[in-house]
């Protein structure tokens, strides 16, 4: 079954009643902080937290994530090996800006994941947060077999772009184009930055339905209230998922004709219908609203 | 092993507050002060003992204010608080 990456929340690393509460909320993916909301007199706390969380809280089947420090920190490669020997699913790193820096990641997991005799276990997410990783979005989605998807950090791209974030979001139209081509190119996952302003759900919504139309798998939110808007606007709805049933239904029937055309209602079908179809039923039956049986 | 005062983790609610100083008796003290104590003051004393033993540290004045944590809470905390106090990272 496909693993939805609708949300993926941040929790910051050193704050030991939110990791122990985070899963409640359901979101798909948890992604632990190191970094950003760590200061730097409280990393190596929130490093041991982290580990000791990851090796004894039940997550269930939540995905989780670490943000780790940039490699180039003092931090970076004790982080690696403390989530590493904890057992995390998915390595988030920061910053990205070349191929090469996710090289170099997968190095430092290897040493670790080969001490351990679990060697290729972790896989590994890129934060793209410039427009020197735009421009390299497709090399560093393709710079290892772990990789599992990109995402786009907002803020410090727009910063580097010399421009500032606006509710509309011309100004990241690009970049997120970039990161889903890229992402789609090579067979990974896409996620879009945070939404920071709570107090505005209206503009969010929009947001997240603009990424959707994009092609986005989903978005790093920083509150449980978010999680909601996106499930509803990224989970299928009954209406899709009948046309989609219907689609998959004439499938079949041709094929039991041995007619090479498909049609519905009278219509032709052809074969971008039919991958939509599929990917709204697998969709459907990862987030629980369709059973196999249901087909 | 030299022991140096440290503190680690805080007085925010799920979190626990952990100081060490070096001690003159043989060892471990530990003072706990916790909104659970008579419900879990044993098992909080037995995971920061364990935690200590498990760094080779086993004669130190411990205090530890508690505000609910969990045992890889205190586990995390002390491990902290140990490295500080030795200078002795448990990371490669």
């Amino acid at each position: 079954m496909q693993r939805l990456r609708r949300t993926m929340m941040f929790v910051p690393g050193n704050n030991p009643a939110m990791m122990s509460d985070a899963f409640i909320y359901g979101p798909d993916s948890i992604m632990l902080d190191l970094e950003d909301s760590v200061t730097m007199a409280e990393k190596d706390a929130a490093r041991l937290l982290v580990h000791n969380a990851l090796k004894t809280i039940n997550y269930g089947n939540t995905e989780m994530v670490v943000r780790i420090n940039p490699l180039n920190t003092p931090f970076g490669k004790k982080d690696v090996e403390a989530v590493v020997t904890a057992g995390v699913h998915v390595i988030r790193m920061p910053k990205t800006e070349t191929a090469e820096e996710v090289v170099e990641l997968e190095e430092e997991i290897e040493k670790v994941e080969k001490r351990l005799g679990c060697l290729g276990r972790t896989q590994i997410m890129a934060a793209i947060e410039s427009t020197k990783g735009i421009i390299n979005a497709y090399a560093i989605a393709t710079a290892s077999k772990r990789m599992m998807g990109i995402a786009l950090g907002a803020e410090d791209y727009c910063a580097n772009l010399k421009t500032q974030r606006t509710t509309t979001g011309e100004e990241l139209l690009l970049a997120r184009e970039t990161i889903v081509v890229a992402a789609r190119a090579a067979g990974i996952d896409a996620l879009d930055t945070v939404f920071s302003n709570l107090n505005d759900m209206e503009t969010f919504r929009k947001e997240v339905e603009l990424i959707k139309h994009l092609g986005f798998d989903g978005k790093s939110i920083i509150n449980p209230r978010q999680i909601e808007i996106i499930n509803e606007i990224f989970t299928p709805t009954q209406k899709d998922i009948d046309k989609a049933k219907a689609i998959m239904g004439a499938i079949k029937e041709a094929e039991a004709k041995g007619s090479g055309v498909i049609a519905l209602n009278g219509k032709m079908i052809d074969k971008p219908v039919v991958i939509r179809a599929q990917r709204t039923i697998e969709l459907a039956i990862s987030a629980g609203v369709l059973t196999k049986e249901d087909l | 092993m030299t022991i140096n005062k440290a503190f680690a983790g805080t007085l925010e609610s799920g979190d626990i507050m952990i100081q060490i100083e070096p001690s003159d008796k043989e060892g471990l003290n530990i003072e706990l002060d916790s909104t659970v104590k008579y419900q879990f003051g044993e098992q909080i004393k037995k995971v920061i003992a364990e935690t200590l033993g498990e760094l080779g540290i086993t004669s130190a004045y411990v205090k530890a204010t508690d505000k609910g944590a969990l045992d890889c809470t205190i586990k995390a905390r002390v491990t902290c608080a140990a490295v500080r106090a030795t200078g002795k990272d448990v990371w490669a």
